[in-house]
């Protein structure tokens, strides 16, 4: 009898579970794993969204491996990216934050101003600052000029395009800012105190006890940055398409990562094998290397002992 | 300023009870201070110049925008109008509010019971599920785009409208989820307890405690959605670029400029209209904000 009622319990709470949990269960079976094996699936088929799919075996991974022109560009772009964008935000990031937790007088003000260019939205953001570094008649050229400093083409000249996208994703740095903030705050101030009594110097506590404190969270900015990275679309896209003229909206051609390629990355791939050359079977293949790239790092990130995520009692 | 503080030293040494070893570290916070407060302004200029420049381009003419010129003249406000005045800007702004709105709703109800069930109920697979969550927050929206695209337009013909980007918010969104989780777990037991002795099932102790008491969460939530949509781009651009009736301001905006060639003046207004509401919602909701950021980022 017992073991009767603790058994319709047990079902009872499992019912339960199950109804709070229904929205995503549902979601996660039809927006996540069907499609995720319905790309795996289309990956080996040649398949243009008219005629039913046909399986061609490893004829789109080795074409976009070998002959896609655009893969392995965008593949370089990606790793600088990670090198030098992600790095640059991280080191500005922290930087600003150290900045804000010894601001005293202002203190709101500030961080708001330092705040809300991360709110300005991409296509927003990015238009405004292919204006502000266009290369004949920008307002930073021009200053730039006068001052006497090198001119470059910004958007419009292969070398200097991902160092301009590099200065839109600093300028947005605010939620990093907010992050370091608090972890800063959170630094024990005995160990400060104890620093300054042995006579450490400024470069010393921040090396023996600011560093040591904050690594975790210096760690969950680089791996987040590399996987926002992988997700890296709309400013590279918008700011390729605008520096090189081209209308925006429907049934324009376009062809992606100008100026020579050099702002391409792995989301435009889908896009253009996908939606302009309607290979679905190869935008696939793409879609599929994405996939291992940002769940490769998100397992970093949910390491259980690297506690970037608390798993929560 | 360090001369200030030195004058009254020198006038009368006796009287003073700031000894030598004060003064110089007096004299050093307030460098320090200067400083400090200097880089501050620097960088108050870095984060903040790009948008006057945006703003002071929306007010010249077209043909001043093209020039070298920093400073309107005159104030052209009516390049404001004429973006308003542009056909189908109006169309953008309510299908932007739409997909904005109604989005944000369904992604708060239908998140909240599986944040609070991640949260707050022990179950088998409970951790297997918040990896889950983890992993779909993480995913980049261009790796499952083509079946879901086939689906969407094939299956249900519903290409050329936003609606295969509304729906799928009525089951639950996986970054909402997880921020309102976090946010659950800082709920003491305690006051749940509380509400089953006095009765109360699962789903009225959702309603009537857990609710009121993460309020700011699901504010945070909220407003997160809120811009996610109205910045937005790739959605829009796969299921709406058909059908200019259903385009958002976020897509519409970079057709504008294709539109207006060279009319930087009439883009940087758009520009700025774009912005503007992003940042007025945000004055007004500030601190969930920031919480919901340092929430999501940091272990607790």
């Amino acid at each position: 009898m017992s073991t009767y009622t603790l058994r319709s319990k047990r079902r009872r709470s499992a019912l339960r579970t199950a109804a709070f949990m229904s929205p995503w269960l549902i979601g996660f079976c039809v927006f996540f794993a069907y499609p995720l094996i319905s790309t795996l699936y289309f990956s080996f088929t040649s398949y243009d969204g008219f005629s039913a799919p046909e399986f061609s075996g490893l004829k789109n991974w080795s074409y976009v491996f070998n002959d896609y022109p655009l893969f392995w560009p965008a593949l370089r772009n990606t790793l600088w990216l990670v090198l030098v964008m992600v790095t640059c935000r991280v080191i500005f990031g922290l930087g600003i934050g150290m900045l804000i937790t010894r601001i005293k007088t202002g203190t709101g003000v500030f961080r708001t101003l330092f705040y809300l260019p991360y709110l300005a939205p991409p296509v927003a953001a990015t238009l405004g600052f292919v204006f502000l570094l266009n290369p004949g008649t920008g307002p930073v050229n021009s200053i730039l000029g006068d001052l006497g400093l090198p001119t470059p083409g910004w958007f419009t000249d292969a070398t200097w395009s991902k160092p301009a996208l590099t200065a839109l994703a600093v300028w947005g740095v605010g939620d990093l800012m907010v992050i370091f903030m608090a972890a800063l705050l959170d630094v024990p101030k005995e160990q400060y105190e104890a620093a300054e009594l042995d006579g450490a110097s400024a470069y010393q506590r921040f090396r023996f006890v600011t560093l040591p404190n904050i690594s975790p969270i210096i760690m969950f900015a680089v791996v987040t940055g590399i996987i926002q990275t992988m997700q890296y679309y709309t400013q590279p896209l918008v700011a390729g398409k605008v520096a090189s003229g081209v209308m925006g909206g429907s049934g324009q051609q376009f062809e992606p990562g100008y100026p020579d390629k050099s702002t391409l990355t792995l989301p435009q791939l889908v896009y253009n094998l996908g939606f302009q050359r309607f290979d679905y079977g190869s935008a696939c293949v793409v879609a599929l290397v994405l996939f291992v790239l940002a769940m490769a790092f998100t397992a970093l990130l949910m390491r259980r002992r690297s506690g970037l995520i608390q798993a929560g009692e | 300023m360090a001369q200030v503080l030195d004058t009254p030293k020198a006038a009368s040494p006796a009287s003073d009870p700031v000894t030598p070893a004060e003064r110089v570290a007096r004299r050093k916070s307030l460098l320090h201070w200067i400083a400090v407060h200097s880089l501050g302004v620097a960088a108050a200029l870095f984060f903040v110049l790009p948008f006057v420049f945006l703003l002071l381009t929306s007010l010249m003419s077209d043909q001043q925008a093209l020039t070298r010129d920093l400073w309107p003249h005159p104030f052209e406000w009516s390049n404001y109008k004429e973006v308003f005045d542009t056909p189908g800007f109006l169309t953008w702004w309510r299908n932007t509010l739409l997909y904005a709105g109604l989005g944000t709703v369904l992604t708060v109800v239908s998140s909240l019971p599986v944040a609070y069930a991640l949260a707050k109920f022990r179950f088998r697979g409970r951790h297997l599920s918040l990896m889950l969550v983890i992993s779909m927050m993480m995913l980049p929206p261009q790796v499952v785009v083509i079946p879901m695209y086939l689906f969407w337009a094939k299956q249900l013909d519903m290409s050329g409208t936003l609606w295969p980007l509304i729906i799928p918010m009525a089951f639950g969104d996986a970054f909402s989820i997880f921020l309102l989780r976090q946010f659950l777990l800082t709920i003491p037991n305690e006051y749940l307890d509380a509400a089953k002795v006095d009765g109360c099932g699962e789903f009225r102790t959702l309603l009537r405690v857990v609710i009121p008491m993460a309020k700011p969460g699901i504010a945070a939530v909220a407003l997160f959605q809120f811009f996610y949509a109205w910045n937005d781009y790739f959605g829009p651009q796969i299921y709406a670029s058909e059908n200019p009736a259903a385009w958002t301001l976020s897509y519409g905006l970079e057709s504008f400029k294709g539109a207006h060639h060279t009319d930087w003046n009439l883009t940087m207004a758009a520009t700025v209209l774009v912005m503007a509401p992003v940042i007025v919602v945000f004055f007004f909701a500030q601190k969930a904000f920031v919480e919901g950021v340092t929430l999501t980022g940091v272990k607790g």
